[in-house]
This record gives C-alpha cells, sequence and structure tokens, in this order.
C-alpha cells in the first residue's frame, strides 16, 4: 500500500522533489547573494535618507522637546479662552532651561514660523525668565505686552504639535490655525500651487519640444548609413558629455541682451539695438535652455527603438500602393511608439524635478518648485516645509506615473 | 579638489616655514576679491607667523552648510565668515562656539578689545572683522549722467534699462522705501507695519519688469560689464575692485547705502578649534584688519585699524579712505542693517517675495 506513493528518489535516496527544492533554493539565495550589495546600498544611500527627510514633512518635535512643560500646558488649553497662570508659569520654567541648554535660538525660530516677530520675543525673554517671579502672566506682560496677546499663544499651541499636517498645509498654500482649522494664506502669500502649475506647464513644453526636434533626429540618424550616422551621433552626445553647469553658461553667453543671438538679430535688421530681445531669466530661457540639455534623453531612446524597425516594413507599405505619408503613419510611426514612450517619460521625469539650469537662467518667471525647495533647504532653513512641498512633488509624479501606465502602459516602453 | 589643496598647501608650508609641528585650519569664506584679501591680510602673515596653514574654502553664505555639518557631528570648517544676521541666529541655534571677548588683543594705547571695535561688532559667538555695504553703481561710460540718489534707481523714466537687485527682500526692501522718501532712520519703523510692506512693494512693482535677479556677490560687477543692466546693486568692495584692479567705468553711488559687519564664528565641534581660535584672535588684531583694507574697500572693524590704512596694494596712489563705506562724505544716508528685524520678520517677508516674484 505504502509502495503506491514512494516518491521518485534520487541517487543518494532523497526524494527528487527534495532535491529539486534544494538546488533551486540554492542558486535563488545565490542569486540573492549578487544583488545584496546594490540592493544594500540602494536601501542606505537612497531609501533610507529619502523616508528620513519626507518624514520631517509631517513630524517636528522641536518645540515639544525643547519645551516639555508648557506643551504640556497648550495640550490642555483649547487655543479661543484666556492663557491660564499654569501656562505662563510652564513657559517661564521652559524659558530659563532653554536659554541654559542655549536651544532657545531652535524653539524661536519654530515659533516664528507660525508668527512672525516671536523670534526676538523668546530669545529676549528668555534672557530675562530667570530674573521672573509669579504671578507669571503679569510678568510676562510687562517684559513684552506680546505675551498677553492670545494670537502668540495659538502660534505656539500649533508649533507644540508633533505630528502636524502644517506644513503639507503650508505647501498647498493653507495654513493651520490653533483649533485646528485650516484657511487658505492671503492672495499676497500664496506661492506652491503657482509654482507646481508652472512646473507641470514647463516640463510639458519642454517634453514636447524635445518630441518635435528629436524625432526627426532620430529618424534621420537610424536611416543614414552607419559610418555617417556614428558621426552624427557623436554630434548628439558631445554636448551629453559636457557639464550641465558649462551648457547652461553657454546659453547665457549665447542669449543675454549683449549676446550673440541678440547680436546676430540687429545684424541682420530683425530688431533694433535698443530693442534686443529678452531670451534669457525668464521663462524663454529655461525652455531653451532645457530642452537643449535633455534633448539627448529624448533622441537615444528613440533611436535605438528605430534602429531595430526593419526598412521592408515601410517599402512593403509602399509597394502595396501607399503613399509616403500612409507608409510612415500606418506603419512605421506605430513602431516607433515603445521610443517615443520611454523618451517623453525620461525627459519629463527629468524635467519635473530640474533646478540649476533655471536657478541659472530662469529669472523671476522661469523658476520651478525645486527652486523653492532648494531656497527653504539653502537659505531659509525650514528643511520641513522643503520635505512636505518634496512629498507634494513626489505625490505628484507617482500620481502621473500611475495615469501614463493607464494610458501608455508602462510594459510599452522600450530603450533598445 | 580640496584634498589636493590641502597637501599642496601642507607641501608649501613644509617647504616655506620647514616648520615640524605645524597644524592645519579651514577657513570658509565668500570667495573672489573677498577672499583675496583675507589671504593677503590674515592668512599668509598668520602661516608666516606660526607655521600654521590656512585652507580656504569658498561658500555663498547662509547657515545651511553649518547647520547640516553641526547636526550631522561631522564639522569640517574650523572658522566661517559671516553676515550678522546669521552670526546672531547660528548662535541662537547652538551652532558656534561662544567667544570670550577678553581673549581678544587690546587696541592702541592699550584700549579693550571691547570698546576698540565698533558698536555691535562682538557678539556672544563672533567677531566682526569689515563693515561692507550694499550699494548700487552704473557704468560712467554708458550713462554719462548718471543717476545720484537712490530715486533715480527707481525711476525708469529718467534712466531706462535693467536694474540689477539682489533675490531677496533683504536690502531690496529698503532701499524701495528709501526711494520712496522714507529716512534711514525711519527705515525699519516703516518696514514693521503691513502698510509699509505693501509700500515697498508697490515701488518695486514700478520697476518689477525692468529687473534682473542675481543671487551671487560677484555677478554685479559682470552684469555691468556685459551691458545685462545699467545699473545695479552690489557689495561696493566688488564695485570698487573691479575699478581699481581691472579699470572697469564703474561708479559707485554711496546715497542709502545699507551697511553691515562681517564676522568670523567657529562652529561648535570644528576639528581644529584651538588653532581656530587662534588665527581669529590673529586676524581680528589691530595690524591684520588694517592690512587687509588695502585689498578690498571694506571697513576695518576696530577703531584703531583706521588711521593705518593706506593705500591700495597695486596703486599706492589710490588711497583707500574716501572708498570706505564708514568714510563721512559717503555715510550722510546710510542705514544699518537690522539684523534682529531681520531674524523676526524673515520668514513672512521671504514667503511674501517669492510669492511677489512669481505673480
Amino acid at each position: 500500500m505504502s509502495d503506491s506513493v514512494n516518491p521518485i528518489l534520487a541517487a543518494d535516496g532523497t526524494p527528487l522533489k527534495k532535491k529539486l527544492g534544494q538546488a533551486l533554493f540554492r542558486s535563488r539565495v545565490q542569486a540573492f547573494g549578487l544583488v545584496v550589495p546594490l540592493l544594500a546600498f540602494v536601501i542606505v544611500s537612497f531609501i533610507v535618507p529619502i523616508v528620513v527627510l519626507l518624514w520631517q514633512g509631517i513630524h517636528d518635535s522641536r518645540y515639544a522637546e525643547l519645551m516639555p512643560g508648557s506643551t504640556l500646558a497648550l495640550s490642555k488649553w483649547d487655543g479661543i479662552t484666556e492663557p491660564t497662570e499654569e501656562m505662563y508659569s510652564a513657559l517661564v520654567a521652559d524659558l530659563i532651561e532653554a536659554r541654559k541648554q542655549k536651544t532657545i535660538g531652535k524653539v524661536a525660530t519654530r515659533v516664528n514660523r507660525e508668527l512672525s516677530g516671536t523670534r526676538s520675543l523668546f530669545t529676549s525673554t528668555a534672557r530675562r525668565a530667570a530674573r521672573l517671579a509669579a504671578p507669571y502672566k503679569d510678568a510676562l506682560v510687562e517684559v513684552n505686552v506680546a505675551w498677553g496677546e492670545i494670537e502668540t499663544w495659538q502660534a505656539m499651541k500649533v508649533a507644540s504639535r508633533v505630528y502636524t499636517p502644517g506644513y503639507l498645509l503650508a505647501a498647498l498654500d493653507f495654513s493651520l490655525s490653533a483649533d485646528g482649522t485650516v484657511t487658505r494664506k492671503p492672495e499676497n502669500r500664496r506661492i506652491h500651487i503657482k509654482l507646481f502649475l508652472r512646473t507641470l506647464e514647463i516640463s510639458v513644453v519642454v517634453t514636447v519640444a524635445c518630441l518635435f526636434l528629436g524625432y526627426p533626429i532620430a529618424y534621420l540618424l537610424s536611416s543614414l548609413p552607419l559610418r555617417t550616422s556614428n558621426i552624427l551621433l557623436i554630434l548628439v552626445l558631445l554636448p551629453f558629455w559636457t557639464s550641465l553647469l558649462v551648457r547652461t553658461t553657454s546659453w547665457i553667453a549665447m542669449l543675454q541682451a549683449q549676446g550673440v543671438m541678440n547680436d546676430l538679430f540687429v545684424a541682420f535688421g530683425i530688431t533694433g539695438d535698443d530693442d534686443r530681445f529678452s531670451l534669457i531669466y525668464n521663462k524663454t530661457g529655461t525652455l531653451i535652455a532645457m530642452t537643449h540639455i535633455l534633448l539627448p534623453f529624448m533622441i537615444l531612446p528613440l533611436y535605438s527603438v528605430m534602429k531595430a524597425i526593419p526598412p521592408s516594413y515601410v517599402r512593403a507599405a509602399k509597394s502595396m500602393g501607399a503613399t509616403d505619408w500612409t507608409a510612415f503613419w500606418r506603419v512605421y510611426f506605430p513602431q516607433s511608439v515603445p521610443g517615443i514612450g520611454a523618451g517623453v517619460l525620461l525627459v519629463f521625469i527629468l524635467a519635473i524635478g530640474y533646478y540649476i539650469t533655471p536657478a541659472l537662467v530662469g529669472g523671476q518667471d522661469g523658476q520651478m518648485i525645486s527652486n523653492i525647495i532648494d531656497f527653504h533647504m539653502r537659505k531659509s532653513l525650514n528643511w520641513n516645509l522643503a520635505a512636505a512641498i518634496g512629498l507634494v512633488l513626489l505625490v505628484i509624479i507617482l500620481a502621473l506615473f500611475w495615469i501614463y501606465d493607464r494610458i501608455v502602459g508602462i510594459d510599452n516602453l522600450k530603450l533598445g | 579638489m580640496k584634498r589636493d589643496s590641502l597637501l599642496l598647501g601642507i607641501a608649501a608650508t613644509a617647504l616655506i616655514a620647514g616648520a615640524a609641528h605645524s597644524g592645519s585650519i579651514t577657513a570658509v569664506s565668500w570667495g573672489g576679491a573677498y577672499t583675496k584679501s583675507q589671504v593677503e591680510g590674515y592668512h599668509k602673515p598668520w602661516t608666516a607667523a606660526t607655521g600654521h596653514v590656512v585652507v580656504s574654502e569658498d561658500y555663498n553664505g547662509g547657515l545651511a552648510e553649518v547647520k547640516s555639518q553641526v547636526e550631522a557631528g561631522n564639522v569640517t570648517w574650523d572658522i566661517v565668515d559671516l553676515e550678522m544676521s546669521d552670526a546672531v541666529r547660528g548662535c541662537d541655534e547652538g551652532l558656534f562656539e561662544t567667544i570670550d571677548p577678553g581673549i581678544l588683543p587690546a587696541g592702541a594705547d592699550g584700549m579693550a578689545a571691547e570698546d576698540d571695535f565698533i558698536n555691535g561688532a562682538i557678539t556672544e559667538c563672533a567677531v566682526a572683522n569689515i563693515v561692507w555695504s550694499t550699494i548700487f553703481a552704473y557704468d560712467n561710460s554708458v550713462l554719462t549722467d548718471g543717476p545720484e540718489t537712490i530715486a533715480d534707481f527707481f525711476d525708469l523714466e529718467k534712466f531706462s534699462g535693467k536694474r540689477g537687485l539682489r533675490k531677496g527682500p533683504k536690502a531690496t526692501l529698503e532701499l524701495a522705501l528709501a526711494a520712496d522718501g522714507v529716512s534711514a532712520d525711519q527705515i525699519y519703523e516703516v518696514l514693521g507695519t503691513p502698510e509699509g510692506v505693501d509700500r515697498a512693494f508697490a515701488k518695486l512693482d514700478s520697476i518689477k519688469d525692468q529687473v534682473i535677479w542675481r543671487e551671487a556677490g560677484s555677478q554685479p560687477p559682470q552684469l555691468l560689464a556685459d551691458g545685462e543692466v545699467v545699473m545695479t546693486t552690489a557689495y561696493n568692495g566688488r564695485i570698487f575692485n573691479a575699478v581699481a584692479a581691472e579699470d572697469k567705468p564703474f561708479t559707485i553711488v554711496w546715497d542709502s547705502q545699507i551697511f553691515d559687519t562681517d564676522l568670523w564664528a567657529i562652529p561648535v565641534g570644528a576639528p581644529n578649534r584651538d588653532l581656530a581660535l587662534e588665527f581669529l584672535v590673529f586676524s581680528t588684531a589691530i595690524e591684520q584688519l588694517a592690512a587687509q583694507a588695502s585689498y578690498i574697500s571694506y571697513g576695518p572693524a576696530r577703531k584703531s585699524s583706521m588711521p593705518l590704512v593706506g593705500s591700495f596694494h597695486s596703486k599706492p596712489d589710490l588711497m583707500m579712505g574716501p572708498h570706505m563705506p564708514t568714510a563721512p562724505e559717503n555715510f550722510a544716508t546710510a542705514i544699518a542693517n537690522d539684523f534682529e528685524f531681520w531674524a523676526d520678520n524673515q520668514d513672512e517677508l521671504n514667503e511674501r517675495f517669492n510669492a511677489w516674484l512669481a505673480s
């Protein structure tokens, strides 16, 4: 009876199925072993830093950590009624400690983001905090009347939240108030939505321009004899190998008011000497320079896909009576779509996060959202807001990627 | 790059001084003619006197690098040249070592260092070396009958053409108000009110489409030389150097200049903290500040250095005195930069400025 279910055995007596499983497992472990260094590298140098940074967009424990007493007192407060003496005395104790630990500047910077002018209020009050005596409310108001104003306390309450939607809201031009309501920022302080839209606009225009300029070039490259096309390909690759900064600054020399292009326009009488075109330090400059810099990313995938399209198909179409246009549009073009898909995606994704070129040639209306992220990283040091804007940008890109996948299909891409 | 220059520096000292126990510090400053003046005025004399080497690095101002170095616990800078607002802010945030003013060398006639430095030049964490100012300049070969007041800078009818301004609200808003008729001592009072801010932006609106916004301090002389702008705001030393060293036809307009100080500060956790402190004391001595002033037209931060200021290093008949921001004939309408105001209001005004630029 048991004989009938006996498995097939290998030479050493173990069941063949188990043996096969072991062999497969071993090869999987070996394969995984080869990938481990790359995986570890990607996690350590890419995923962890991104997560840590983006985390700051919703998490800010600075106030809560450095001012624990008043954080507790503020959490009990409803944000509308008169601040209590308990809150005032907790604040004074925190200020004394923060002054001693030299952390008062961090606290002041944090609250100042919510309400301008509170920075010096905190640092100057902290200097005198040790000499204050109860009742603390009167003592603090005597130091500075701002302590009697409810706005100051509301700003502190917002700042004391450890997990806060405040930065994400700020990235979308909204502000969070102490009682948790969300309002739009005043007209003259709204900037991010405008820049997100402009970033999308510039990226789309650059992508379309690259496609229209790159497609004929790629077609030419793929249809010429190898020797000629290799020489032309070097012309495409040469700028690609040149430093981004060099190319951008060259465009400044080309496009500025006293630059090569404008000199030519004046020489040919297209425009007057006093009426030169503004081709740089504006959106035009950003579009021109970015299109040029990103062009190879469109040409190369297009070229490699077109190279693989057999010319005999177009000849066959023509032999059956198709016009040049029909043969191109019905036979050749559909086969080049995977290259277009890859080129468009590559250029668009690179364009949406571009920042050096717009920073150098963008002037005032050629700036993109990444320039604001850079501004908050390097100048205002508001890394939380920078992270929140980055998070919004990431979500937008993922959403666009999803839409793209639904329309074009990500399997439909070909880089070569 | 950095390591190369470090090795070169070490090799050079070994050759020149032959010192066996020489150390090395990394001093970070703004680059260009300004760093050169520090190399000539401070670094070289210090190396000659002590055998220690100064490796020079450039940056574009701001606290971002110091903050990330200190917070990551990997500080590579030993001493940094900063604007006043950053020095105070960084000190409040615990990014810089506190400095005891008692270690600074006394002034002429044994005057205590605290009295010898100009008002506000010694802060809790930083010591000033120079007084610099934001002025505006024009090319006198283009505008022969040039602008004379800040109001002219905003007057497109009188002087047509592009203007260069720094991309940021600081100094820009002050100049707009000054051009709108606010007197120097009232500027920050007016700017502290919402109506004052509106007034400044309204004035800027009148020239907005004629402005080229720049970021780096090295850009204005270039923009002027290229003919990209007819006039531009700039740091006075940069324009002076273009005139004195490169014979450019630029003229500085001192009306409503905004003056400020630059200070040395030592990041917390600097690898060569003690040497850096030694260097700080050395470089803020009377002779060193005076020596630097013969390479760039920034005023020394010590009163007793003033009489020692001589002529431009390569032109013995070009006296530096009249080109300093603090020279009486330049100083009549000067505005003192209010770092407290900017520490308090920069977040809001930056936001408003960026939104204004983008609209």
